[in-house]
């Protein structure tokens, strides 16, 4: 069984930034499957269609997961009811995730605002050899900086309003970035017009480049077609592929941003 | 024990209880979680002569107990369907219902002789497809268009012939009745009812597609009332669908008048709502003292 559907006993909850919630999970058996990149589909009980979730972190020893999310609507919010003791039904791990490069390859990830999650268990494969590049509205919305600093990984934070770090656009940082350093692989996710950029800086720079893509589910298995987005076949033609299966992740030159 | 076992135009099925075509692919995902020969069968991904690439994205919108799909028919087509999937379901002891679809007559009854030629049990026969923007569903709308593609699919379909509904009508009892006068062996209802959901900040549809197929509990009701009036109207077996999330569902609509049941969008809110209706409608029909789960079809007892 690649996935296995498991309640997951909320063990630790932190509001990280206002409106973004960090939960570590009880989750022995999705723990011990998941790669990087993966996701998890959540129940939201009084809700019909479980909601997309990135895994943010996982431990298969110590069994336990980690998912960070943002307050957008309905089921998150329902989401960030949840107390420490109760359950979570999850249903996981889902999807292809990252691609991973022996971990002394020089690696760069760039993430926009709650994209930022799925990057953090590439920067504990890289360690010092990962780069994080990651945008925010403000100061106050900054998250997971000093998490992936724990793993040894160099962290630049953009803002938008310049409370903090750089100001101005992840792709900004990621053109001086690619300018002065060389690096082997780029990671992303956030929104598509910042990856659709990013996507061209690693293409300019011929490197390769891996984006995670979001889409609206509703099996999350692969079985509906509910969350089909654009990709290019080799023939030069387009096909509609599934993200929850043959994505999140996919080689960016094969994404259509449109 | 009861006696699970049902059979719907000859064809023999281990329980009542299929998955509905599109939620359920052709079993390969949901067979990772469980062993899908448990289920009485299976109603694959609705396929069309040659692939299809369906409606662009978003392709689903929650709504208060329900969800909207307009995933517009995405398949790899008849070909792939005998010589890819088929092939994989064949090896499992489950009974098999090809979904076709079309956009013309020429197609449907190409699409038909394909499938029927080829080893599945029955041939679900999709007029009711509200996501495409020719053929679809509008060959289910009226008695006539119903009666000409039914009895020209019955010409060259060589397995007993399943015509599923659409709800999207004013009488569904005459449109059954009309599916039954050409020679359908059965029907199936309701495949989605058309909707709309709108972002009010951006003013957009949520579906790329503006309009989709609703289904999941916020249909429940409707269906109920539909099976019914159809099974007062045609004397072939009915199979329900729309909305069953429990085996007390499973149990409603079978009384309501249907032989058999089918599972669509339960699915997403739990991989294992078909095995849990299976179960729970088996240990109710022997609470009830029944010899056979068959003797709950339209034992409703009218006001
Ligand atoms: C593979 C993947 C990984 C994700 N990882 C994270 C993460 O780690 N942290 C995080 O905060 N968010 C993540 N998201 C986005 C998250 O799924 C949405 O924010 C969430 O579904 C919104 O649900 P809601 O009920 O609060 O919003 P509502 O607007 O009330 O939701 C209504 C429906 O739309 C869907 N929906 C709304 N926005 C999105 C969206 N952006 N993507 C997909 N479906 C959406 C919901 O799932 C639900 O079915 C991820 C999305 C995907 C596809
Ligand atoms: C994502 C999705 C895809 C569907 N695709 C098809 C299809 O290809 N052919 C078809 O006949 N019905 C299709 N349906 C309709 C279902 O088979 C079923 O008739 C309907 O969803 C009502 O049942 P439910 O409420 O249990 O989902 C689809 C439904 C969903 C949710
Ligand atoms: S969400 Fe069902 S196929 Fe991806």
């Amino acid at each position: 069984m690649r996935y296995v559907q498991e309640h997951c006993t909320l063990i630790y909850k932190e509001e990280i930034a206002k409106g973004v919630f960090s939960f570590t999970l009880k989750a022995p058996q999705i723990a011990s499957k998941t790669q990087c990149g993966q996701f998890v589909n959540v129940l939201c009980d009084p809700f019909q269609l479980r909601r997309p979730i990135s895994i943010g972190g996982f431990d298969a020893q110590a069994g336990i997961l980690r998912l960070v999310f943002e307050v957008r609507g309905k089921g998150t919010e329902w989401m960030a009811t949840l107390e420490e003791g109760q359950a979570l039904d999850l249903l996981g791990p889902l999807g292809h995730g990252f691609p991973l490069l022996d971990s002394g390859k020089k690696a760069v990830m760039i993430g926009g605002g709650i994209g930022t999650p799925p990057l953090l268990p590439l920067c504990r494969h890289y360690g010092r050899n990962a780069t994080v590049i990651s945008g925010f509205r403000s100061a106050s919305a900054v998250i997971l900086k000093e998490d992936a600093e724990a793993f040894g990984a160099r962290t630049i934070v953009c803002t938008d309003d310049g409370s903090t770090g750089f100001h101005g656009f992840t792709t900004q940082a990621l053109e001086e970035e690619l300018k002065n350093g060389t690096y082997d692989v780029v990671y992303t996710c956030g929104p598509k017009i910042m990856m659709k950029k990013v996507a061209e800086l690693a293409k300019a720079h011929n490197i390769r480049c891996f984006v995670s893509m979001e889409e609206r589910m509703a099996c999350g298995v692969g079985a509906c077609l509910g969350c089909a987005c654009k990709t290019k076949t080799e023939d030069g033609g387009t096909a509609m592929t599934r993200v929850c299966m043959n994505g999140p992740v996919f080689e960016a030159s094969e994404v259509d941003f449109e | 024990m009861t006696d699970m076992k049902v059979s719907i135009a000859g064809v023999e099925m281990k329980n009542p209880i299929i998955t509905a075509s599109g939620a359920f692919g052709y079993g390969m995902e949901y067979n990772e979680m469980y062993p899908i020969e448990k289920l009485g069968g299976i109603s694959c991904k609705g396929t069309t002569l040659h692939e299809r690439q369906g409606n662009p994205g978003p392709r689903i919108a929650e709504t208060p107990a329900g969800m909207l799909n307009s995933v517009g028919l995405q398949n790899p087509g008849s070909e792939a369907f005998v010589n890819t999937y088929l092939p994989w379901l064949r090896q499992r002891d489950i009974t098999v219902i090809a979904n076709i679809a079309g956009h013309s007559l020429d197609e449907y009854r190409e699409v038909a002789r394909r499938v029927s030629d080829a080893n599945v049990d029955l041939v679900e026969l999709n007029i009711s497809c509200p996501n495409v923007k020719e053929g679809g569903m509008s060959f289910g709308t009226s008695c006539e268009s119903v009666e000409t593609v039914v009895s020209e699919v019955r010409k060259v379909c060589n397995r007993p012939l399943i015509v599923k509904l659409t709800p999207n009508v004013t009488d569904i009892g005459a449109i059954a009745q009309a599916a039954e006068a050409a020679g359908a062996d059965a029907v199936s209802l309701i495949n989605t009812i058309t909707g709309m959901r709108i972002d009010i900040r951006t003013r957009r549809p949520i579906l790329k597609n503006n309009i989709g197929g609703l289904s999941g509990p916020a249909v429940f009701p409707v269906a109920v009332r539909m099976v019914r009036e159809v099974y007062k109207k045609v004397n072939i077996p009915i199979i329900g669908m729309g909305g069953v999330s429990t085996w007390e569902d499973a149990a409603e609509m079978m009384m309501a008048g249907a032989a058999a049941i089918q599972v669509g969008a339960a699915l997403f809110r739990d991989p294992y709502a078909p095995i849990k209706i299976i179960e729970g409608l088996e240990a109710f029909a022997s609470e009830q003292g029944l010899s056979s789960v068959t003797e709950l079809t339209g034992s409703v007892q009218e006001w």
